[in-house]
């Protein structure tokens, strides 16, 4: 098999090393459920991963469409109600990594999915919330994956759906009871972490063959770079080879239905 | 006690315009046969709940039942936008539909505060979130305990609720099973409930800690086979993920989507009379 891959690949191949084995993981749907279940299918067997509809443990053989789809509940552990599913286990305290997608995500990695535009007339009216709310501020800690791009990464989101780390970057100082708030974001061009005082998103390891530039005009705001800037490892054979055979498979599996 | 009606019946009896409904089902078990019944039975000016519209509240909101919607995430999910819900909410069409936004924890919360008799449900919710600033329903309270700062919202206490269910025994006990979401509470904080059901069965067969709501605890059960498509019935039948991925076609364009009611709903009968 060829090593070759493309950008997204690298995206969820990284964003699947995040997880490491053991960790119990509040996973949102799309890309952050592809990069889980990619870590739970290489390195890390045993990540425990949960979704909001309650089913917990859940070892899904196809990628799930929707937050809900059947595959979900017939391999897991247990299916419990979706109150209980945020009540007991994550507001609870049992959960180490929450595992978001976003539309918008600004420096301080405050997430929109609410809308673009003015709440009363919004230009563009996204899904909203779900789970996210809870799930950033509940869990331990939070991964965020999404792609890069001018509209993606902003200065500043048009609505808080989902506290990063607010609009200065204190929201969360001194507030009892709160996780830590994301730790990094995975792009298909870099990782990034917010820096430890001021909270700000820094770029910390460029993905092979990525430069600065492309970085700097991909993202929103003046991006900064940690002095020590690393290289994200590419992906192996192995690891490519699970993500499309596990990719090839939902496809296969969403297109019979009928 | 619960009465065996035809869809029609129930919906007929217990859904009237202006009521405050809820509809649930996390995904699974979304009571689609009971939204068609709605919408043909043409009412007026529900307040809709549901954590995730999805389809079914985009079909009522397209053929003109809602005047509101309180909801946690409102997408087609894994596909992309609900329209029709955009279009009512961006352009005021067929009507303007005012909406409450929430996240799915204060929803859960909330109805389960519903089923529970109380008025509010607390959780450790919005921190941070601008939604509070957008939904006047968000408030913040004190534990009068540790002064903590918590998040309080209305519980969920709908005139009539609206589940499906995979089966029903012949007094009405109904077996809810997989992907149970938020059906019991909602049964349970409703004024009125109906529940749709696969099959009438001899007996439910559940193991001793199955979610069963008991028949007295149901006003009105009615049968409705693949009720809940194109959603899924554990067991019975798989969620049709290409119809979900098809509706964004259907329901991206007015045209298109009145026809597709006309053709599957107004003039389809409705399978359970």
């Amino acid at each position: 098999m060829s090593n070759e891959y493309t950008s997204s690949e690298m995206m969820t191949v990284t964003a699947a090393k995040a997880l490491e084995n053991g960790m119990t993981c509040f996973v949102g749907i799309g890309l952050p459920s592809e990069a889980a279940n990619l870590a739970r299918l290489t390195h890390a067997p045993d990540v425990v991963l949960i979704y909001e509809s309650g089913t917990l443990q859940t070892k899904p053989d196809v990628l799930p469409l929707s937050i809900g789809d059947g595959e979900l509940c017939e391999s897991a552990l247990t299916t419990v109600s979706v109150p209980e599913m945020f009540r007991y286990w994550l507001q609870g305290g049992k959960i180490d990594v929450g595992f978001l997608g976003t539309a918008q995500i600004d420096r301080y990695c405050n997430l929109n999915t609410t809308l673009i535009g003015d709440y009363q007339s919004p230009k563009v009216r996204l899904p909203g919330g779900g789970g996210a709310p809870e799930i950033a501020t509940c869990a331990g800690e939070i991964f965020i994956t999404l792609k890069h791009s001018k509209r993606t990464f902003v200065n500043d989101v048009d609505f808080i759906t989902t506290l990063g780390f607010g609009r200065d970057g204190r929201a969360r100082d001194g507030v009892p009871n709160i996780g830590r708030g994301p730790t990094r974001v995975i792009s298909d061009l870099c990782v990034m972490k917010p820096d430890p005082e001021t909270k700000e998103l820094v770029v910390v390891s460029l993905h092979p063959g990525v430069t600065r530039d492309d970085v700097i005009e991909a993202t929103g705001w003046e991006v900064r770079f940690a002095e020590q800037l690393e290289t994200t490892p590419t992906p192996d054979a192995r690891e490519l080879e699970v993500l499309r055979d596990l990719k090839a498979r939902t496809e296969r599996k969403h297109a019979g239905e009928a | 006690m619960a009465e065996f009606l035809s869809l029609h019946d129930a919906v007929a009896r217990y859904v009237e315009d202006g009521a405050t409904v809820a509809m649930e089902g996390f995904t699974h078990l979304i009571p689609f046969a009971a939204g068609h019944e709605v919408i043909r039975q043409r009412k007026r000016d529900l307040t809709l709940i549901r954590m995730t519209p999805d389809l079914v509240y985009d079909q009522l909101i397209g053929a003109g039942c809602a005047r509101k919607l309180i909801f946690s995430w409102g997408g087609n999910p894994g596909v992309g936008s609900l329209h029709r819900l955009r279009d009512a909410v961006e352009k005021g069409w067929p009507h303007k539909v005012e909406i409450f936004e929430h996240s799915h924890a204060a929803m859960a919360c909330a109805f389960e505060a519903g089923a529970a008799g109380l008025p509010l449900a607390v959780l450790r919710g919005y921190v941070g979130s601008e939604l509070p600033s957008v939904n006047d329903q968000i408030k913040f309270i004190e534990c009068p305990f540790t002064g903590e700062r918590l998040a309080a919202v209305p519980s969920v206490r709908p005139d009539v609720s609206l589940v499906h269910a995979q089966k029903a025994d012949r007094k009405g006990n109904v077996l809810v099973e997989g992907i149970i979401g938020v059906q019991k509470e909602a049964i349970l904080a409703a004024g009125k409930s109906i529940v749709t059901v696969e099959e009438v069965v001899d007996d439910l067969g559940a193991s001793p800690n199955a979610c069963v709501i008991p028949g007295w605890a149901i006003d009105a059960i009615a049968v409705a086979e693949k009720g809940a498509y194109p959603s899924y019935a554990h067991g019975y039948y798989p969620r049709d993920n290409r119809f979900y991925k098809e509706w964004d076609a259907i329901a991206r364009d007015r045209d298109t989507f009145q026809t597709w009611l006309d053709e599957n709903v107004h003039n389809a009968g409705g399978q359970a009379q």
